[in-house]
Order: structure tokens, then sequence, then C-alpha cells
């Protein structure tokens, strides 16, 4: 008898079908993760199963049991019960699902309220437990904490909280650390795990991330366009999955065995919700399909006992030829760095009182330095809030740095004004983050593109016109010329980031800072700009200043890596080098903390707590307050830099 | 004979209004080839509702207009004489409406009576009696049983008049559009006729805006048949036609409502976007003046202001050659000092958005090619604000008429012989007072000023509804 079974589950919004006859059980104490790219129906199926669907969406067929009772035939009084009694959830955002005026203690004694009839000091005292269980030091005093003076970390912690108090028997997680860091992430992950094992409660994880499902999943449910296309146990699914979406998704993944190589991309994108479907929904983006996957919708085929598959190719799917790993293509090392950053120091002021004087300062970048040749990808690695984004515009001199200096070909950049500074943008350009707001929604494509050259007359020099100069940009970012008189909001987001990369190499520029290029991309797309990055660095010699903490996408490309931590480089060196025999310890850890998709765990303690604010540095080595290994040399004064090699430089006393 | 039978007269108030037509047409041609523009007024054009409005507001304009086409009669002059024109300067929504304007009575009359509100001594009796009037149902002579029969006659045969114009109306445009009348009505009834979307879409608009002519053709029939005999809403204290003095507010609550605007919305722009984008001291002097200006109460600030240029204009009579200039001036002025003090509150908006704008990353792509302050500001925010410009000053327009009104019935807003909204009902104050109540005064501002400000408050929601990126997304 399972706990929840969802069967036939259909969720409509207008013409359109989100969720579209899924069907799925999980029994009590299971762990069953839905993983699919965004856009596929993972979230509505959840909010469908609570019964909390935005008002234009309604459920048209199908049935949820939860306990042997029917979840859609209830009372909205009788589903009251049942959120936060029978099923707790946590949801992706941990900033914005708290309420912002309460305490913390409040928010979580209402559910105790609510579904476990506790009052007064009692409440608090089973609160303040709660929080302990998830793992919050000194949760007596964190009961009376508002929510924005907790950090993400611990604002997820608290949400868990929450949703623990009514004791469901269910945790609907809906991706519950996508928002957060990898050595968070892994804290998170640790804390759901344990509480799942020592409560006996059911999970139904939602994620994106193969990662994540490899770490924590006794089952897998893969879901496409609205359709679950292969439902098998952790371990079989990894070592062999059937469905050639699933095969795909392993093959995009980005690692150090790829090196060089190009990524398998699964060609086009998710199809529209309001799309009809005759047969297979994969049947656009699959190498196998055949003329009956056209026609009919393929049904399931078990695998084994355990596995099962919704495709017509008899057996596993062939996996795709993805490139040869090779060597990464570098070109000779000359001897001339293109960019060379020497103890950059961007300071914002806090200011206070009536006349705004300067109280302090939060020290986002403090005294890095780095080399970049040319033709050559430095990774920028390091957690949320640790100065990397900051750096990489304070090089561009989009912000200007408090102190230090940077020199892009020997020419010095941050005493030049901003006239002076022109005729060099032209040779640095940035890709940005998220795709949707780096495009000027009220510009069409072709005026986008042209900007640049118009500001910085790069079209003339190029030589032709600058429409069949944008022409020539669009193809050779993978799109159509005919696609100039467009606007942003008809293309995708991977198309999108392809526009924006246009956009950057219209100037002809030498170096390119890539900030967090593919982190709000799905893996099939991010594969695909990947593909595209390793190709235009091959053919126009580009140099990539590449801003991640996605470790996976570093260990693909990176030629050279920079570990950053709180304002300041703390490792680098040669990718293999920092990857592979990590000196520092919190390179160590940050590397442990990233879940693997082979599910093998490193030996590696993790690191505990939270970064510290920028504004109010720890004195001496900034690490030592999470440091496993720190003493009062560590406590008293910052390491200097140590050599190993000519290139693996570690700020360390421990380094060895 | 020679010379024009008429002098046109250009007031400033026409000009700027003919200007700010002239304007919104460039505009709107402009926004036809905007892909984004055109989708959000389609979004617009689809609403039924926002339709209707449009309909009414539409009316309204074309009166005003009508009132904005000043002229100077000729007088009737010796021959040989030079030519002569008329002190008083006309429109010619006071040409059509001739017979209102002229046939004044004495004072009160109820609407559609037949003799004056209060008693008064006759000649040739010693009792107090209701006089007769003058025009007001003057056709029916001495037989007055016939005065109910009368006005259901007339009634009918305008309700009669407005089908029929309407009946052609919908004939022609199902011709031109080649449409069929019965899916147009479907339409109206806002069932969507399930045909090709685009003509489904036309056919909704147009469905909504001939639902919305029936009543104000019906509407129209009735008042013309009738105010042919009649005051359709009675006369006030000096006998004027109470609907020919509402037809003529009209003007006045469209142009402070317009007009302020215009004077308002380049400040509030260029004042709002240098304070987000440019930052620093340019900002701190900006809130600092807005800030200033908010915190003095706004009434007051507008008194004092209206005062001081009422003696400027009373010291200066030599500056304008008629009356009706003269009272021109003021409403300016009144427009000019009213968008002096509210263009606060859409610079703060511009100054917020733009600040969350500055921040996103097509910003600084911009920056990185060195694109210039000014050039980004054109090219990156402007066009990001405009939907917002557009919400708020359709929304502030029905505030505006509304201010006209309050600060007319306080005393300190048009030139007293400018017929506004708010001078009729400063007067209604009294006459309520009377007894027995002289209502309809009240009643017609009222009910004009209601449709006005009812019809623009359904418009702004739905054109901000449509432009509203997250109810569009």
């Amino acid at each position: 008898m399972s706990l929840l079974g969802v069967k036939d589950l259909s969720i409509h919004i207008g013409a359109a079908r989100p969720v579209d006859g899924i069907s799925f059980d999980i029994a009590a104490g299971e762990c069953y993760a839905l993983l699919g790219e965004s856009g596929c129906g993972k979230s509505m199926t959840a909010l469908g199963i609570m019964r909390l669907l935005p008002v234009a969406a309604r459920v048209t067929g199908g049935t949820v049991a939860f306990e042997g009772g029917d979840l859609l035939a209830l009372p909205e009084s009788g589903m009251r019960e049942v959120r936060g009694g029978g099923i707790g959830m946590i949801f992706q955002e941990p900033a914005t699902s708290l309420n912002p005026v309460l305490t913390v203690g409040r928010q979580i004694v209402e559910a105790l309220q609510l579904h476990a009839g506790l009052q007064g000091a009692a409440a608090s005292a089973r609160a303040a437990e709660l929080l302990d269980q998830v793992g919050i030091p000194d949760p007596r005093r964190r009961l009376d904490a508002y929510p924005f003076q907790l950090s993400g970390g611990l604002r997820q912690r608290v949400m868990i909280a929450i949703a623990l108090a009514g004791e469901p028997r269910l945790l609907i997680a809906d991706e519950p650390t996508t928002a957060l860091d990898v050595t968070i992430q892994a804290q998170v992950l640790d804390l759901l795990d344990d509480l799942r094992r020592s409560q006996g409660m059911a999970l139904l994880l939602i994620t994106h991330d193969l990662g994540v499902v490899a770490r924590m999943a006794d089952r897998v449910g893969v879901m496409y366009a609205g359709q679950l296309v292969e439902e098998a146990p952790r371990r079989q699914f990894f070592a062999q999955a059937a469905h050639p979406y699933s095969v795909r998704l392993f093959a995009a993944l980005p690692d150090a065995r790829r090196r060089g190589g190009r990524l398998a991309t699964i060609p086009g994108s998710v199809p529209a919700a309001d799309a009809r479907h005759g047969g297979c929904r994969f049947v656009d983006r699959c190498s196998e399909v055949m003329p009956v996957c056209r026609s009919t919708l393929p049904p399931w085929r078990e695998v084994d006992a355990a596995q099962r598959v919704r495709c017509f190719l008899p057996g596993a799917a062939p996996k795709p030829a993805a490139g040869a790993a090779g060597d990464v293509a570098a070109l000779a090392v000359e001897s001339r760095p293109l960019l060379e950053v020497t103890d950059l120091q961007v300071h914002f002021p806090i200011r206070r009182g009536i006349l705004q004087r300067a109280v302090g300062a939060v020290r986002a970048v403090d005294g890095m330095s780095l080399q970049l040749m040319p033709g050559r990808t430095l990774a920028l690695v390091g957690e949320s809030g640790c100065g990397k984004t900051t750096a990489g515009k304070a090089m561009l001199q989009l912000l200007r740095p408090t102190a230090g200096s940077v020199r892009l070909e020997g020419v010095e950049l941050t005493t030049r004004s901003a006239g002076e500074l022109r005729p060099l943008r032209a040779r640095m350009q940035m890709v940005f983050q998220d795709p949707f707001a780096s495009l000027n929604p009220r510009l069409r494509i072709g005026d986008i593109i042209a900007e640049g050259m118009q500001a910085l007359g790069a079209g003339a020099k190029a030589g032709g016109d600058a429409a069949t100069r944008v022409g020539g940009l669009l193809e050779q970012v993978g799109l159509r010329p005919d696609m100039v008189s467009r606007y942003p909001h008809e293309f995708s987001g991977g198309q999108r980031q392809r526009i924006a990369i246009a956009r950057a190499l219209a100037v002809n520029p030498q170096l390119l800072i890539c900030d967090e290029p593919t982190s709000a991309l799905d893996v099939s797309v991010q594969a695909q700009i990947l593909n595209l990055l390793s190709d235009l660095q091959r053919d126009l010699k580009l140099a990539y200043l590449f801003i991640t903490h996605n470790i996976a996408v570093v260990d693909y490309l990176a030629h050279d890596v920079a570990v950053m931590y709180l304002g300041r480089v703390v490792e680098r060196g040669s990718a293999d080098e920092v990857l592979r025999q990590p000196r520092h310890p919190y390179t160590k850890a940050l590397l442990a903390a990233v879940p693997r998709v082979d599910g093998t765990r490193s030996e590696v303690p993790k690191l505990v707590g939270d970064m510290p604010s920028p504004a109010h540095p720890p004195p001496g080595c900034h690490f030592h307050p999470r440091c496993p290994l720190a003493d009062e040399a560590c406590r008293r004064s910052y390491p200097a830099e140590t050599l190993f090699g000519a290139t693996h430089a570690v700020r360390c006393f421990k380094a060895a | 004979m020679s010379g024009m039978v008429i002098q046109p007269v250009l007031l400033w108030s026409d000009a700027l209004l003919f200007v700010l037509i002239a304007v919104i047409g460039a505009l709107t041609l402009w926004a036809r080839r905007q892909e984004a523009l055109r989708a959000a007024w389609t979004r617009v054009a689809r609403n039924g509702v926002a339709m209707a409005a449009a309909t009414v507001l539409a009316v309204f304009v074309l009166i005003g207009l009508l009132d904005s086409l000043h002229y100077r009669a000729r007088l009737e002059a010796q021959p040989g004489a030079a030519e002569r024109y008329a002190v008083e300067v006309n429109s010619a929504l006071d040409a059509l409406l001739s017979d209102l304007r002229l046939r004044a009575e004495k004072t009160y009359s109820a609407p559609l009576a037949t003799h004056l509100f209060a008693r008064e001594a006759l000649e040739n009796s010693a009792q107090r009696e209701f006089p007769r009037l003058k025009h007001g149902g003057a056709h029916l002579g001495e037989n007055l049983s016939g005065h109910e029969l009368d006005i259901a006659v007339r009634v009918s045969r305008g309700l009669g008049g407005g089908l029929v114009v309407w009946l052609l109306l919908v004939a022609l445009v199902c011709r031109v559009n080649g449409l069929d009348l019965k899916a147009v009505m479907k339409v109206g009834a806002c069932r969507p006729a399930k045909r090709n979307p685009r003509q489904t879409e036309s056919g909704a608009a147009t469905g909504a805006v001939l639902v919305t002519l029936l009543p104000i053709l019906l509407l129209l029939g009735v008042a013309i048949s009738l105010g042919g005999g009649y005051h359709v809403f009675g006369t006030d204290k000096v006998g004027q036609d109470v609907l020919y003095l509402s037809l003529k507010a009209i003007r006045t609550g469209l142009l402070i409502g317009t007009l302020t605007t215009l004077v308002m919305l380049p400040a509030a722009v260029l004042l709002g976007i240098l304070a987000g984008y440019v930052g620093g001291w340019v900002d701190d002097v900006i809130q600092y003046l807005y800030t200033t200006l908010s915190s003095i109460p706004g009434v007051l600030l507008i008194a004092a202001a209206v005062l001081m240029m009422q003696v400027v204009i009373d010291t200066h009579p030599d500056w304008f050659a008629t009356s009706a200039e003269r009272a021109d001036a003021r409403l300016l002025a009144l427009c000019l000092i009213l968008g002096m003090t509210s263009w606060t509150g859409v610079a703060r908006l511009l100054r917020g958005e733009t600040l969350k704008l500055r921040e996103l990353e097509f910003v600084q792509a911009a920056q990185a090619f060195g694109v210039g302050r000014f050039a980004i500001m054109r090219r990156h925010i402007l066009p990001n604000l405009m939907h917002i410009v557009l919400i708020s000053l359709v929304m502030d327009f029905s505030g505006l008429v509304l201010a006209e009104a309050v600060l007319s019935y306080v005393g300190v807003g048009v030139d007293p012989t400018t017929i506004s909204f708010g001078t009729m009902i400063n007067t209604a104050r009294m006459e309520l007072a009377r007894e027995p109540m002289v209502w309809w005064s009240l009643l017609a501002a009222f009910s004009f000023m209601f449709a006005l400000v009812l019809a623009a408050n359904l418009f702004a929601d739905a054109v901000r509804d449509a432009f509203d990126p997250r109810s569009s997304a």
C-alpha cells in the first residue's frame, strides 16, 4: 500500500496542458525524485497534489490518493487538514517563502497551533525543538529573529522546520536547494536525508539537477512535456537509463572526462505546453525517431521489474556520439598576459545618519590579483557573495575600483576617464547571467546587436555594412540572419543567451567576461551554449574570464582556475592543479560539496555555517571560522601566497 | 458685401489643444510601427468595456473640439462703414446650439417646465402667479393640457430618430467591414463568434462601439427633440439653459485634464529619469525639490498662485482684446499651476522605476560598450518607462477634472465667466439651500462629470491592464 498514489493526473490551463496524465506512487519513507527541465510540469504536479493550483489552472482528470483517501474529492476544509498535517511543502526560494514581518518563532508556532494543537509555552518549546532538529544553532534565541536576519541556508532550514511542525508523512520539496550555494546545498540535502530516515517521512523531491537526484533519491521519475517518460530505481537509472531523453541529459552534463570534446546536445527545446501531440512528445528532438513515434504515443514498456519507459526502442537508447575527449584546445602560452589584475579592491561605503557619513565599508573585492593569457579560459569560482561578479564588473570598469590596477595588454584602465576608455571597450566585453534581463525588451535583435558597433564605430572597421555584419554574427552564434527584426520575447532562454553573445562579439573583443552565462539555463541548453563558447574560442582566439559557481562547467572548459573567498583569491593554478590536487581547505570543501552524478561521496568533511559578511570580515584568515584546520596563527594574520610549482598558488598556512 | 461673415479667433488654449491632438496623431502613427505598443493597444481594442468607454470619451472630445473652434461674428453695419465684429467670442458649438444659447428665460425654471419656478407679481393680476416661460413650451400656446402628451410624443420621436440613425450606422459599418450583422450583434453581447480570430477581434471592438452608440444616439435624439420646445435640464438663476451650460463645461474639463498633463509630463519624465539614472547630487536636488513641493498643501499652493496671477491679469487689462481671451489666459494659467504642483507623483514613480532599470543587465551591457549617458536614458530607460507614463497620464486625467471642480468650488479655479463643472457646482451650493430646492444644475453637472470621469477611469483601467507587463505575461 503506497502512501501517495497519483493516477492519470491532468491539469489544464486554458488550452495548455502542463500536466497530461501522469501516474506514480510513493511508498512511506521513500524518496521519489521528479526530474525534468523547466516547463515540464514538475511544479504544477506538486501544486496539483496539494490543490494549490493558480486560479486559471484546474485538474481535469485523475485521482490523487493519500493514505487511502482521494485528495481531489475532499472538501476545502478537509484539504486544510492534509496541507501541513499530512503533506508538508517547501519551496525553491527561501527569501520569499517566509513572511518578512513576522518572527521565525511566530511562523513556526502558527503551524504548531494548527496541526499539533499546541499553545503558548508548549508551542514555543516545541518550536525551539524543531529549530534544533533542523540544525539551527542557539534555537531559543533564533525564535525571535526575523527572516532578514538569517542567511539563505538558515531560512531554508526554518522553512523545513515549519513543514515538519505538522509531522507530515510526506514532504514535497520543490527545488529546495536550487537557490543555495553548493556548500549550503550539501548541508540542506544532508538535513533532509537525515530527517527522512529518522522520522520515516516520504519525500517527493522536484529537481532538474541530476547530482541532487543521485545524492537523494530512491526512485526517479523523468518528466518531459507534461508526461512521465521513464521511471526507475536510482541505481538502475544512473547505470542504464533507458529513454533517449534521459540518456541525452546525462550526455549533456559537462565534466572533466569530456574536456576538449563537444558536449552532446539535445537540439531544440521542450515543446510549448499548448502543443498537441500525436505520438511521442520527444519526437522532434530524438535522433532515434521512427515513423511509429510520430503517430502513436508509446505505451509503458517494462525494462525489468522496477524500471519502465515510454519508448518504442527495444533495449536502452544508445548513447549519443559525443566528441571524443581531447586536450583542451589552448593556444601556446604567450609570455604577455592579456589581462593583469593586481590588488584589485572594490569597497562600497556603508553610510549612516543624517549626514550620510561613511561608517564602514562592504569589502566586496578586497585585494585580488590574477592574470589571463590570450586565448585561454580562466574560471573564477566561488559561492554567491564572494565578490566574483563585482570583480568582473570592476575589471570592465563598469564599477570603478577603490584601489588596485587592471591592465589590458599592458594598458592601465583604472586611471582612464570614460572617454579614454571607450576605444578600449571594443577589446573586452561581457556576457551576463540572466538572458531575460540582459536584452532590452523594446529593441529589435538587429538593433541590440548593432548597438556596440554604433557606439564604438567597430562596424566600419570590420568591413561591410552593419546589416551584413549583424547577419553574419547571428549565423556565427547559430541563429538565422532573418531573425534581426524580431523582439527578444520571441526567443527562448538559450537563444537569448546566443544573442547576448553575438552582441558582445560584434565589436571583435579579445576578452569576454562571462558572468554565470549558463546558470539560468537547462542542462541540455547549457551544453549548447558551452559548445558555442568553445567553438568561438577556437575560431576567434578569445580569452574567457568565466565567473561561475558550477564546478562541473569549470572542469569541462577552464584552463586555469581561481577560487575566491570573501573578496580574495585563496587558490589559483591550472584546472588540473586546483581541481585534482586542491590545497586550500575551502577548495577541498567546495569540491566535496558538489553532488556527483555517480553517487559517490567524498571523505572531506562538509563545511559548517555560512560565509561571513564582507562588511565585517573575520580577523586573520577569512576562512578560519569555518575551517577544520584553523589554529592560533590563522586567527592572527592573513596567510601570504605559497607557491606550489610554477602556477599553483595557495593562501593558507596549512597548505602543504 | 465684402469681408468674411466671421472672424476666426484662435485662443491660446485652442492652439495648445490642436497641437496636442496633432501630437497624439503622430504618436499613434509611430505606435502602429512599434510591435509591442501595437500589441498592447490591440489588447485594449479587444476589451469591450474599454471600447465602450473610448466611445463615450470620443463623444466628449468631439463636443470639446467643436467648442474650441472660436470666431467673432460680423456685426450688421451701415453700408460704407468699416467692418466691425462682435466683442463676444463664440464657438462652433455655440453656433450649433444657438437655439439653446439665445432662448434665455428670466430666472430659474425646472426641467421641461412651462412656467417659472418662483411666483411673481403679474401685471394685471393682484395675485402672485407662476409666470409663463418665454420659450419653454411656448409652442403649446394657452392650451397646457397637452403638455404631458407633447412630452411623450417628443420623447418617442427622439427615441425613434435615434434608433433609425443607429440602425443606419450599423448597416453601414457591416457593409464597409463585410461583417455579418448577426455576428456583430452576438459579439457585442460578449459572445465570441467562431470565425477567424482577426475578424472576431475587429468584430468585438466594432460591436462594443455600436452597442455604446445606441444609448448615446437615443439620448441625443431625445435631447434634440425635447430641446426644440423645452429646457431639458431647466434654466439657472439668470435664465440660461442648463443643458447648454453643461455642454460648454465639457471643454473646460477636457482642457484642464489634458493640458495640465502636457505641461507636467516633460518635467516629470526628465527629472524622474535624471534623478534615477544619474543619482548623486542631481538625485538629491530633484528629490529635495519634489519633497518640498509635495509637502506644501496643494490647495494652498494653488490658491496662492491663482491669486497672484489674478492680480497680474487685473493690472494688465490691455493684454486682452476680449473677455474671452482673459478668461482663457486664466484657464491656461490654472493648467500651468496644476501641472507645476502635480508632476511630483509621476516623477517619483519614474525615479523608482529607473533605479530598478539602471541595475538591469541590458543597461550594463550598453555601459560596457561605452554608450553615453543620455543615449542610454533615451534608448534603454525611456522606452521601458513609457507604459508607466501612459498609465499615469490616463489615470491623472480624471483626477484633474475633479480637481478643477473642487478648486472652482473653493473659488480659486477658473474665471467666473468661464463655464465649468466647478462653477456650476459652486452656484448649486446656494441653490440647494433655497426652499424649494433647485436641484437640476447640480444634477446636470453631476451626470455629465460622472459620465466623463467614469469613462476615463474605465479606459485607464483597461490601458493599465494592457500595458502592465505582469498581467500580460
